[in-house]
């Protein structure tokens, strides 16, 4: 057991790095100098050397390389231009909006699929499987840009039941939830229809019905349970696309976490900041992914063993 | 799926993408409104008989300017599908036919592209290389190319082990003529099915992308710049995002429900 999570663990630490260093090359190497792009084409030479200085521009890049990994494991990101204050401070507040963004899309999601999946599967061809396989497809294709604008059209301005925008309690957490969460909503809904579907032809599910269950309450007391297994999978390919999602919507609903911040860094040309949140995503994903694993392993034994 | 569910969706996923490569095509052609032509006097135009979908703050004609950003969103998502599953094959095939070491190398670093979630690694792209389409294309195909990667990959470990593989490679034949005669072949199906979601999916980044400024520029009309534009005249035109919006969303939807159909009628569960 201890074993299964410590070689987990020791297999994130090359990924990390290698996180770190395609997010360097990204900000150091692509061709676009970073300080013309700060101080602008018609800068002075001398403010350009002196920025390319200050910023540590002007050292060979190996040694470049070398500082921010350092930096990296102290937790130093550097300082930011626009702000004049370390990166790792500035993320850091802004980082719990994000976190409790994305954990509100998630449970909106599993609030809606399990119901729809379960309803779907549980009578495939029925009314009730093409209304939430009807709701999956539409789900699935239409693009936060798009449900954002029109939820904010519908609850804020016409109903006028919810704040437009900004982080405040729940009715301001409620719209960008909704907008995070239908298109994995969707996804896991249609996951949990196809295996529910797969499990009710299963013998075990045979033999609880011909011991006495109906059908259905063998399906929500054996076969949900293993269904729900695919779903944790899938759950945890998705972490991905719902932190790209909480990027996007952050910047619709003007939520402060680090997506919106990311987005104002990059039209700053606040390099040093774009590099901070970049990394605080990406390294955020592949601890959740780790995370992922260790709960698998807790859930299915067979797992650790493999 | 069913056999019925599968050629509905083959049939009506077809239906849709066909009409918007219709669009595309010959939609700037009937509508001959310039999609950058400024009429201030129809600022904010309700939709009406010579403006079906309404106008734009600037007066600009919102129908030509879906259309316009249907051509310009078909191009960038085709080529970038192209770019990035000629680039994922040649690394899978690779990966698929060297050496374990070598093998293990190119995957770690198709873990680490992975590690960007979502369109991470496009934004950061994009934010150092600056909008513009070209550049616009590169951030995709950096993102896209690895999905490519892992499917063909995948299915060279399982086909250079099949007898008519280990046949032509015994009778001599080169790794180039192997690949071409008796790999592609194989990985054609599954390669078909990731491009086909691969279009709907370009479309949705590239619609991100240049919603968040980091994509197409105005006054190039593209969906996801529109929907940008459109969100500071929510409560006085809302036809200004329900047009892009729905376009963007009916387009995800035809290649979806394509690529589902695709993968059903040639026995690949996705």
């Amino acid at each position: 057991m201890i074993g299964y999570f410590a070689r987990r663990l020791a297999a994130i630490v090359p990924v990390a790095i290698g996180v770190a260093t395609l997010t360097f090359l990204i900000i150091h190497i692509v061709p676009g100098d970073p300080v013309t792009a700060m101080l602008g084409e018609s800068a002075a030479p001398a403010d350009i050397v002196g920025m390319r200085h200050r910023l540590g521009l002007d050292r060979p890049i190996l040694v470049q390389y070398g500082a921010f990994l350092k930096g990296l494991a102290e937790g130093d990101l550097g300082q930011s231009i626009v702000y004049r204050r370390p990166v790792s401070r500035i993320i850091a507040e802004r980082y719990p909006a994000t976190l409790e963004l994305a954990a509100a899309g998630m449970l909106v999601a599993l609030v809606v699929a399990l119901p729809l999946g379960f309803i779907a599967g549980s009578r495939p061809g029925g009314a009730g499987d093409i209304a939430s396989m009807g709701f999956a497809i539409a789900g699935i294709s239409i693009p936060h840009i798009y449900l954002g604008p029109l939820l904010m059209i519908l609850f804020s301005l016409d109903l006028r039941w919810l704040p437009l925008t900004g982080r405040g309690g729940l009715a301001h957490l409620l719209l960008p939830a909704i907008t995070l969460g239908t298109a994995l909503a969707a996804i896991l809904a249609r996951m949990l229809r196809q295996s529910l579907v797969a499990v009710r032809e299963s013998d075990y599910i045979r033999t609880a019905v011909s011991k006495g269950l109906t059908a259905r309450a063998a399906l929500i007391r054996h076969g949900l349970r293993n269904s729900l297994t695919s779903v944790v999978t899938l759950v945890g390919l998705q972490i991905g696309g719902l932190l790209s999602g909480a990027l996007i919507t952050e910047v619709i609903f003007s939520w402060p976490g680090i997506g919106r911040l990311l987005i104002s860094a990059i039209g700053l040309r606040d390099y040093p900041l774009v590099e901070g949140c970049v990394l605080a995503f990406a390294m955020t994903y592949v601890v959740v992914n780790l995370l992922t694993d260790v709960v698998y392993g807790l859930i299915d034994p067979r797992v650790r063993y493999a | 799926m069913s056999g019925a569910a599968r050629s509905v969706s083959l049939a009506l996923g077809g239906s849709l993408v066909a009409i918007l490569v219709l669009a595309a095509i010959a939609g700037p052609l009937i509508v001959r409104a310039d999609p950058n032509a400024i009429d201030l006097a129809n600022s904010l135009a309700a939709p009406s008989a010579g403006h079906p979908f309404g106008c734009d703050q600037l007066g600009r004609d919102v129908l030509a300017r879906v259309l316009w950003g249907a051509r310009l969103s078909l191009f960038v998502a085709i080529v970038v599908v192209i770019a990035s599953a000629a680039i994922g094959t040649l690394i899978g095939v690779s990966a698929g036919l060297a050496s374990e070491r070598i093998d293990n190398l190119i995957m770690r670093g198709v873990d680490i592209v992975l590690a960007f979630p979502g369109i991470l690694l496009a934004i950061a792209l994009a934010a150092i290389l600056g909008p513009g389409i070209r550049d616009l294309v590169i951030a995709l195909v950096a993102m896209g190319w690895t999905g490519y990667a892992r499917i063909v990959r995948g299915e060279v470990l399982t086909l250079r082990e099949r007898e008519y593989v280990v046949a032509a490679r015994t009778l001599g034949a080169r790794p180039p003529r192997l690949v071409l005669r008796h790999l592609l072949p194989g990985v054609a199906g599954p390669l078909a099915v990731q491009a086909t979601f691969g279009i709907g999916g370009i479309i949705g980044a590239e619609a991100a992308l240049s919603f968040l400024g980091l994509g197409v520029m105005p006054p190039t009309p593209s969906w996801g710049n529109m929907l940008d534009a459109g969100r500071a005249f929510l409560l006085v035109a809302p036809h200004l995002t329900t047009a892009p919006g729905l376009a963007i969303g009916i387009s995800i939807l035809g290649f979806n429900l394509m690529g589902d159909g695709i993968a059903q009628l040639i026995g690949i569960r996705n």
